[in-house]
């Protein structure tokens, strides 16, 4: 039975209970509590800053990369490519990128058109790589996990895992994906991760004569290529798609694709 | 450094013309297989709706064809994922699906979608046949001198018993509540089976053509239009094979007895077939309706592409040859079984063009919308990419499930027309 004084007591107790904000308790997290410095903010994340007014189409950071990344030299597949954009008086658009612009633009041909200087209203070349989106489609689509992203922000591909479905390709709104023609797994632009987590550039950065590539840490504001995304006009590619890259241009015409 | 090798196979390189400006990495990546997939999977779902039909809503007029499709189905089930293992680059790895699945991954759940889907048929197709294996095996049971042939028809009957012998009357009531469960709770995994199949392409961001919520929907409508259509062919098929030997015996009766049993399934059955038609239709016309009026950016190259370049494959072999055609056959009064037979092949067609028009159309424009990419279906091999992804590949897995069937058949019969079923 209850009686009056254990109906207050209750009560009391109730309310006091209820009323206890859910902000004062706190869950703990085992592997939190254990092991703090993984939980921890990482201290670099990587991005990229591609000039567009530098780029002069020479191909050499594509060359590069080729040879830095085991990508076999005479197929059509590359982790990095430049295109080049040729706008027309009349408003066409022409876009090439033969060979992903490996052996530099030497003519005015563009396809099997030869475009005669005082048609082009303007033209420039826009050199392309791996975005390592902040939410990459990518990884959120392989059925296995093979695909990754690292705590500083580079997406890899695990080669003994991955099984090769071709999904991760189709999701990629950029087409940096491809397979590789001897590993027969995904493959794309890595950062050149092995170069750049031992204090070095990447090879198309390194190889680039005239500036046009940089990479650096993005979380550090001292970093010229973070002071570049904080401080300048900076574009990234297909925004709509909600991916958030990290690969940043500065002179992004509207005409990119 | 790799060694210079010299012949390296950049896939999709042997089936892909590239016209005007795409990426240098883009290819046709998904061939004849990814449109066999949704294919396969779609018949299933759509020979397990049928076979429900009768278990779970109780028509009668589809007792023969539901337990015929049902076991169709688990032949067509096993096939599936087949074409899968044809497209993979690392077949061998295949397991890790189910080792480490990602489940952020539209493709990670098949594994376990499709093995409770197969277990749930398997255990539907145990109860329905248990009471034959039971007789079966008792009966194998008294031969006192039995052939090795016999032998081991005997051990398989009494291991597809599972050691339950109980056929009394009550047992067989349990069997049929368990049926009619397992039907129940099949539909909506059937459907989830195919309506994920749809979500594969449907939630690639990426690409235009692929990316709508309808998908999955219009996944499952054409998935029931072609299983139906398949097991109706399949059913007819095998009831003129049995009228032929009817008629060869000079049982001219009998040969007329399943002559007019045939044509009220079919008739009832092509109700469904056009009812399946309707929904699949509407929606794959409101989903292009919806495109050309919103016009987002994509659109300027998806009218090109559906309009222009693929006009043939969608508006004259998809909607016209596999869509009205049959429709208009099935519609018209007096349905006999020569129109059935080619309205239910023409509808096949039809459906097997729409997915081929959704996976490879899909493919056919760059992701940079400045330039197409043109498939040609690899018919002579001369590697073994261009076979497992070419006609051989395709015809393996389009002919396996009929072989599948014929052996199920040995154990489960799906078609018995007897002079005992004559006379009940």
């Amino acid at each position: 039975m209850i009686t009056r004084r254990d109906l207050i007591k209750n009560t009391v107790a109730g309310i006091a209970g209820l009323s206890l904000p859910l902000v004062s308790v706190k869950i703990i997290n085992a592997a939190e509590t254990l092991f703090p410095d993984r939980f921890e903010k990482p201290s670099v994340l990587w991005g990229f800053v591609v000039d567009t007014y530098k780029c002069v189409g020479c191909g050499l950071c594509v060359k590069a990369c080729k040879n830095e990344n085991e990508i076999p030299y005479n197929i059509p597949l590359s982790r990095t490519w430049v295109e080049r954009y040729l706008i027309l008086k009349d408003g066409r658009v022409l876009i090439d990128s033969p060979d992903a612009g490996r052996d530099g633009y030497t003519n005015q041909k563009v396809r099997d058109t030869v475009v005669s200087p005082e048609n082009i209203a303007k033209a420039f070349f826009v050199p392309k790589l791996c975005n390592q989106c902040e939410n990459p489609p990518c990884v959120q689509v392989c059925p296995v996990g093979a695909t990754y992203k690292t705590t500083d922000g580079v997406i890899l591909i695990d080669r003994k895992w991955c099984i090769g479905c071709g999904y991760c390709i189709q999701s990629c709104p950029y087409g940096v994906r491809f397979f590789h023609p001897v590993y027969k797994v995904a493959e794309k632009c890595t950062f050149c991760y092995h170069r750049i987590t031992k204090g070095m550039k990447t090879a198309c950065v390194e190889a680039c004569p005239f500036g046009a590539r940089q990479i650096g840490n993005l979380r550090d504001r001292n970093d010229p290529v973070a002071k570049i995304v904080l401080s300048e006009r900076v574009a990234v590619l297909k925004d709509a798609f909600g991916t958030k890259p990290q690969v940043y241009y500065i002179g992004l015409d509207e005409n990119v694709r | 450094m790799i060694p210079e090798i010299q012949e390296l196979v950049v896939h999709g390189a042997d089936w892909t013309h590239k016209e005007l400006f795409t990426y240098p990495n883009e290819y046709i990546y998904w061939t004849i297989q990814i449109v066999m997939y949704p294919l396969m999977t779609g018949f299933v779902a759509g020979a397990f709706v049928l076979s429900s039909l009768y278990h779970v809503f109780g028509q009668k007029d589809l007792k023969d064809l539901a337990k015929f499709s049902l076991v169709f189905s688990f032949a067509l089930l096993l096939v599936a994922p087949m074409p899968l293992l044809f497209h993979l680059q690392q077949p061998q790895r295949n397991h890790n699906v189910f080792m480490t699945p990602h489940f952020t991954s539209a493709i990670a759940a098949f594994g376990l979608v499709f093995s409770l889907y197969a277990a749930l048929v398997a255990y539907e197709i145990w109860f329905v046949y248990r009471k034959h294996f039971v007789e079966t095996a008792l009966s194998l049971r008294k031969n006192a001198d039995k052939t090795m042939v016999e032998n081991i028809q005997y051990f398989t009957y009494n291991l597809l018993t599972l050691g339950a012998y109980d056929v009394s009357k009550e047992s067989s009531e349990r069997d049929e509540k368990a049926v009619k469960l397992l039907a129940s709770i099949g539909i909506p995994i059937a459907c989830f089976l195919h309506g994920y199949a749809g979500f594969i392409f449907g939630s690639v961001k990426a690409n235009a053509l692929w990316m709508t919520p309808l998908m999955p929907v219009i996944f499952i409508m054409s998935a029931i239009v072609s299983g139906v259509a398949l097991c109706m062919l399949t059913y007819i098929i095998i009831m003129e094979w049995k009228k032929f030997n009817a008629k060869r015996k000079h049982e001219d009766r009998m040969s007329m007895e399943i002559k007019g049993a045939e044509i009220e399934v079919i008739r009832k059955s092509s109700r469904y077939l056009i009812y399946a038609m309707i929904a699949a239709i509407t929606l794959e016309v409101l989903d292009l309706v919806f495109r050309g009026y919103t016009a987002m950016k994509s659109w300027d190259i998806l009218r090109s592409v559906i309009y222009g370049k693929d006009f043939a494959n969608i508006f004259i072999l998809q909607y016209t040859l596999g869509n009205i055609v049959p429709f208009a056959m099935l519609l018209l009064p007096g349905l006999t079984i020569r129109r059935t037979v080619i309205a239910t092949i023409l509808v096949m067609f039809g459906v097997f063009m729409m997915r081929w028009n959704v996976v490879i159309g899909g493919q056919s424009f760059s992701l940079s919308f400045a330039g197409y990419m043109h498939y040609t279906l690899p018919v002579i091999p001369h590697n073994a990419e261009t076979f497992r992804e070419g006609v051989g590949g395709a015809l393996v897995i389009a002919v396996l499930p009929f072989i599948f069937f014929w052996f199920f058949n040995k154990f489960a019969p799906t078609l018995q027309f007897t002079k005992k079923d004559m006379s009940e």
